[in-house]
């Protein structure tokens, strides 16, 4: 049956909108799951961009009163609360959820209840902490949102400090949105280990998939922690214990060392699957082999093992003394040894390859230089006197700014043009994808490249407004100009999609040619994924199932 | 729509699922506890006012020979329940049961003395933070435990279980001899080393 007259019948089938929307709530489709992980993800990344573009015109120049200093705290904690735990945590699990099972051969997760559960926790959590907005206030007179940074630092975080819930709101949402991730986690160690398909060896995974294994373990390992501080947060709000309580003899120190034993390697949990898009999404529009599969999963592990140990070059300025400076400093270099093997391993991949610059590969190909970009300057920071120089400066942030939205939020990109086609069953239009690109790689270059040198000319992070004597000026305007570049490439991005999802043209099976399992089945997929499950015997199945004179797994 | 035959991916026996799933959760929990564990040891010594540790902690030796007991007499209910046995296998479960409870009784009259005679609440001094937090945080793992155990018990005496559920049972076996494991940790924390 061709694509198109089955997406008609489809459409004339189509249920009333309750009993469909009964179906997104009951279901414990990995691919249902999936998409709603991914689309509330992009929904709490217009609400946090929103946020972003109130503080950057506030701070266009000197002496500007467009938000109040509290409120301008309230920003940026819910700015980056939301950024990391609300859009970036669900969009990588959310395509995890969605791919994993369709990559390994599978018909589901391992547990496909607890999975439902996973998220519909999360957007409890997401929920409630921006309900702080609304409700902290009007419940108990305490100021709504929370303004505490989205580190959260003690002893600010003791009652004594901030009365009220608002700090209370952050906690909560936190602690329900952890449980729910370490939850997924969970399933998806368990499913990758236990439910791969017939011939799908460890060594035949996507790299992908290996991401998200690797991912999983950091989170069940480095997640509880921070809920055990969050606990913690909350006997001393609550019940008066004296955790972070320096007045009793506790030490603010301990929630910084907790903290940031989760908040590092929770950066590796965001990019290592970025780093699998683009391993995925590469070989694809070179048309080539992944150069040196082995050596890119080893990197992986190593970057998910050494980044375990580089938690304190976030407290170089607190004083741990030059032992554990030194210590920590080398660790921190020594995650750029398996980062740098990662970016040959890309190079390699395009190196004489038959190049298509279509979105997907656009965005991977911008991803390059700005994640290296984003890599030089952590080398640098790693530096401890370096890093006492420009530790919460305007340069710190533009350096996490680099890897979160110059790298990954461009991988995210490009696997939502690259995999549009699969889940919705249409292609992307390439103008509109074109568009949003250049738009978006100009603006994020004109706020995050120029947001260097205010940095290094001394402005801190976190201040509402600055003198005009100071030189910055001229800098914030520019960091400001290219916020409206980014929200027109986002809107061109929605109206894309939007159209697309009506009046796309029909993608088939395997619209980019590619070799993973994910593209033998149906655009969009059937609930069972597969009526037959391919034998797997190579890297690349489809290219075998293509060219069975030359199979892949001869060169393996 | 028409008709599909879907046959079952052939991977790993699903017994596996269990099995896997549970080592990560215990994994997961192994890593809240070892933050607690960190604050605890990190802040022996350190309270600004008294009660201390070594004025009031006495060594809680029948309560951990209980729920060390308990590890040994779930291992039978299983092995009773692998030979058929499924009452016995229930008789077991509920010794089980018994022992923890008596555990549990044995930290409510501990800290029934610490708070009332002794004056230690969680607010006192970070020994009182710390305790309270690292052993109540143990003690609700073994409400949980209990909660499973009585299920398992409940649907021994009952009929429900079969030999079939060993699979499922073992490995809910599994969390109990995690949170026993968990309780020599404590034990050695807070009344040896921390005393």
């Amino acid at each position: 049956m061709s694509v198109l007259s089955e997406t008609a019948s489809i459409r004339d089938a189509r249920p009333p909108l309750l009993v469909s929307l009964n179906d997104w709530v009951v279901t414990v489709d990995h691919k249902r799951l999936g998409i709603m992980y991914v689309v509330s993800g992009l929904v709490f990344l217009v609400i946090a961009g929103l946020e972003a573009s109130a503080m950057r015109l506030q701070l266009a120049w000197s002496g500007l009163h467009v938000v109040p200093p509290g409120t301008f705290n309230q920003l940026f904690t819910m700015h980056g609360t939301t950024m990391v735990f609300l859009v970036g945590i669900p969009i990588v699990f959310g395509f995890g959820n969605y791919l994993v099972p369709l990559m390994i051969g599978a018909r589901d997760l391992a547990f496909p209840r607890l999975n439902a559960f996973g998220f519909w926790v999360f957007l409890f959590g997401g929920l409630l902490l921006h309900f702080s907005f609304l409700g902290g206030e009007g419940l108990y007179g305490g100021g709504s949102a929370p303004a505490i940074g989205w580190f959260a630092y003690a002893p600010l975080t003791e009652r004594a400090f901030t009365p009220g819930n608002a700090t209370d709101y952050w906690n909560l949402a936190l602690l329900v949105v952890g449980v729910g991730t370490i939850a997924t986690a969970v399933n998806m160690i368990t499913t990758i280990l236990t439910m791969r398909g017939p011939g799908m060896t460890l060594g035949r995974m996507p790299v992908f998939v290996w991401e998200i294994v690797t991912i999983s373990w950091l989170t069940v390992l480095i997640l509880p922690p921070l809920t055990a501080a969050q606990i913690m947060l909350l006997l001393d709000r609550f019940v008066g214990a004296h955790f972070f309580d320096t007045q009793a003899g506790a030490s603010a120190l301990m929630w910084q060392h907790f903290f940031w034993f989760f908040g590092h390697p929770e950066v590796y949990i965001l990019m290592l699957p970025g780093f699998g898009f683009a391993s995925e999404i590469i070989p694809v529009f070179s048309r080539k082999v992944l150069f040196g599969y082995p050596t890119l999963v080893a990197a992986s592990a190593g970057i998910g093992l050494v980044g375990m140990t580089t938690w304190a070059h976030h407290m170089f300025v607190v004083g741990m003394g030059s032992t554990l400076n030194a210590a920590f400093a080398a660790s921190t270099m020594l995650v750029a040894v398996p980062t740098g093997v990662k970016i040959f391993n890309w190079l390699g991949t395009m190196y004489g390859g038959k190049i298509r610059f279509a979105t997907p590969m656009l965005f991977c190909c911008a991803f390059l230089f700005q994640f290296l970009c984003a890599g030089l300057t952590g080398i640098m920071l790693a530096v401890a006197p370096f890093n006492w120089q420009l530790s919460d400066s305007y340069f710190v942030v533009a350096h996490f700014h680099f890897v979160l939205i110059g790298a990954l939020l461009f991988t995210i990109f490009a696997a939502i043009y690259y995999w549009f086609p699969k889940v919705t069953g249409r292609m992307l239009s390439e103008r509109l994808g074109r568009w949003h690109f250049w738009l978006f790689v100009a603006g994020f270059n004109l706020t995050f490249l120029v947001m260097h040198i205010p940095g290094m000319l001394g402005m801190p992070r976190r201040i509402y407004t600055y003198p005009a004597d100071r030189g910055w000026e001229i800098w914030n305007l520019v960091v400001s100009v290219g916020v409206p570049l980014q929200i027109a490439g986002i809107l061109i991005f929605v109206v894309n999609i939007v159209r697309s999802l009506r009046q796309g043209p029909p993608a088939g099976d395997n619209p980019w040619d590619a070799w993973t399992l994910e593209w033998a089945t149906t655009s969009p997929p059937p609930p069972y994924n597969f009526e037959v499950v391919p034998v797997v015997s190579s890297r690349r199945p489809l290219w075998d199932l293509k060219h069975p004179d030359d199979p892949d797994g001869l060169h393996e | 729509m028409r008709p599909v035959t879907v046959t079952e991916p052939p991977g790993l026996d699903p017994a596996w699922r269990g099995r896997v799933g549970m080592i990560s959760l215990i994994i997961a929990e192994t890593s809240l506890f070892a933050v607690f564990v960190v604050a605890y040891l990190f802040y022996i010594g350190k309270s600004l006012n008294g009660p201390y540790p070594k004025d009031v902690l006495e060594l809680p030796l029948f309560n951990t020979v209980c729920l060390l007991a308990s590890s040994v007499t779930i291992a039978f209910a299983l092995r009773a329940l692998r030979s058929g046995g499924i009452r016995r296998s229930g008789v077991w479960f509920l010794v089980t049961i018994v022992l923890g409870a008596v555990f549990l009784a044995g930290t409510a009259r501990e800290w029934y003395g610490l708070i009332v005679r002794h004056g230690l609440t969680i607010g006192t001094n970070l020994f009182g933070t710390t305790f309270y937090s690292l052993v109540g945080l143990h003690a609700s793992h073994v409400i949980v435990g209990l909660a499973i155990l009585t299920l398992l018990c409940v649907f021994a005496f009952s009929g429900a279980l079969r030999q079939e559920h060993l699979e499922r049972a073992e490995i809910a076996s599994w969390y109990w001899h995690f949170v026993d494991g968990v309780w020599v940790v404590v034990f050695t924390v807070v009344y040896v080393v921390g005393r």
